[in-house]
């Protein structure tokens, strides 16, 4: 890309400092959502709000954006996640980064569609996460959970995903484009 | 575009990175036999966690709570009427109740008075502030905070102002986890005031925990109450856990009389009975015997 012939400003530290910032957007954002859903908003079906904005906002960073979306940051997230619930320590870091492998296996073909594949392709990874949750916790905890938490958290996500992506969006051509340094 | 960086060879590059992720997937089978075969890490990240964020939320509670109210008062305004009506024909109610209750405790007293009844220790409790959810999508649980030099130990009651709300699992510095009676490992012995029949109140991950075990022959009643029974020596006798109801499948179960879905304040009591320790791995107590302190 620096390639291109063009004029750009220079490279000083102020400018890398900004590139830098606006790569680890991603990461951090998802970080503080995370947080900000884990806040005492007394919303009803709040835990299963936060499992999907994880699951959302890791899937769309790793589709639009892999490159600040890497599997070690996918990894921490899914342990701030996992601490942050109280789940089976493990459940949630694998959870995203079976979702982050799909979104990047499947990347070359859904970053081509229209916004309505992929939210259909993300109402898929939703469920398969869900069930994939609900699996490992009922495994861990030696219990048989009722499914119906996991259902809910499916259709919640499936619910989240076209509000979230829009905001995403935004902050995907604006604060996350380290071009735009 | 970074020549400090170590330069690798491309397809060294691109063999790296492809093993990157089943390398974490496969540290994630890790965490999770590792979490089962030493559940004091995890719970010590988490309490670790939520020491910092339980003074962070205690704040944010504050507006939040008051955005919650207005919205609440504004719904209320309609109803206003009706439920005028409602608290009026209720006081009434209570105020019979009200002397029935003093002349019961006046005869109580004089009952023991005359038997030389040995008097339960008054106990001792604290009051904490719920801060946030600490459940998740599989659990039913509470985040109090608790401030730094607190007396909270692991095993404690908890109690709203209305019944049982559940038992101190985790500690942090700051904050504590409450384990409430609707998580499907809450398991509480329980007697059925009427018929003084024992029965098991186990959690279900639902709005109301089920009956079960109950002794043969007496059947819970619809509407009966449900207090604590003081079997196992985990709980004292008589805390108020809800009423009996029955569901749709015909299940008795329990409607708590704690509000659990709009838990503010919760008393900590201290029974000082020590018949079940937490939940959870021994391995805790005698790794750091004194970390409770």
């Amino acid at each position: 890309m620096n390639k291109l012939p063009g004029i750009r400003p220079r490279e000083n530290l102020a400018r890398q400092l900004d590139k830098l910032a606006r790569r680890g957007f991603p990461a951090t954002s998802t970080a503080l959502l995370l947080l900000l859903a884990a806040a005492p908003l007394g919303l009803p079906g709040q835990a299963e709000l936060q499992a999907s904005v994880a699951l959302v906002c890791v899937f769309f960073w790793s589709l639009f954006r892999p490159a600040s979306m890497p599997p070690p940051v996918v990894f921490l997230l899914g342990v701030l996640t996992d601490l942050l619930d109280f789940a089976p320590p493990g459940v949630g870091v694998l959870s995203l980064l079976v979702v982050h492998g799909f979104a990047m296996r499947w990347r070359r073909i859904l970053v081509r569609q229209g916004f309505l594949l992929v939210w259909l392709a993300f109402v898929a990874v939703a469920a398969g996460a869900a069930a994939l949750q609900w699996l490992l916790t009922s495994l861990l905890t030696f219990h048989l959970l009722p499914p119906g938490p996991g259902v809910f958290q499916a259709a919640i996500g499936a619910g989240l995903y076209p509000a979230l992506a829009t905001l995403l969006t935004r902050a995907h051509q604006t604060l996350a484009e380290p071009e735009q340094a | 575009m970074h020549p400090r960086v170590i330069r690798l060879s491309i397809p060294m590059r691109q063999a790296l990175a492809k093993l990157t992720l089943p390398v974490l997937i496969a540290a994630a089978f890790g965490m999770m036999l590792l979490g089962k075969a030493d559940a004091l890490i995890a719970e010590r990240a988490r309490m670790a966690l939520a020491d910092a964020l339980a003074p962070i939320y205690g704040v944010l509670s504050e507006p939040l709570g008051a955005v919650r109210r207005t919205v609440d008062s504004t719904s209320e305004v309609f109803t206003l009427y009706a439920e005028n009506t409602r608290l009026r024909a209720e006081n009434e109610k209570l105020r019979q109740w009200q002397s029935v209750a003093l002349a019961l405790d006046a005869e109580n007293a004089t009952l023991k008075s005359s038997l030389h009844w040995i008097p339960d220790p008054a106990p001792s409790y604290v009051t904490a502030r719920v801060v946030a959810d600490a459940g998740g999508v599989y659990a039913r649980a509470v985040l109090l905070s608790t401030g730094p030099n607190h007396a909270v130990v692991k095993g404690q009651i908890a109690l709203d102002e209305r019944g049982l709300v559940g038992r101190v699992t985790e500690l942090g510095a700051r904050s504590a986890r409450v384990l409430l009676i609707t998580d499907i490992n809450s398991r509480i012995p329980v007697i059925l005031e009427s018929s003084r029949a024992r029965a098991m109140l186990t959690g279900t991950n639902g709005n109301r925990p089920r009956l079960m075990y109950w002794s043969e022959g007496a059947i819970p009643a619809e509407g009966e109450r449900v207090v604590t029974s003081a079997e196992a020596n985990v709980f004292p006798a008589g805390l108020p856990v809800g009423v009996v109801h029955y569901s749709a499948s015909h299940v008795p179960e329990v409607e708590p009389a704690a509000r659990l879905d709009r838990l503010e304040v919760v008393r900590l009591f201290d029974y000082g009975l020590r018949g079940v320790v937490a939940p959870e791995s021994p391995a805790s107590r005698t790794m750091f015997p004194d970390r409770r302190k």
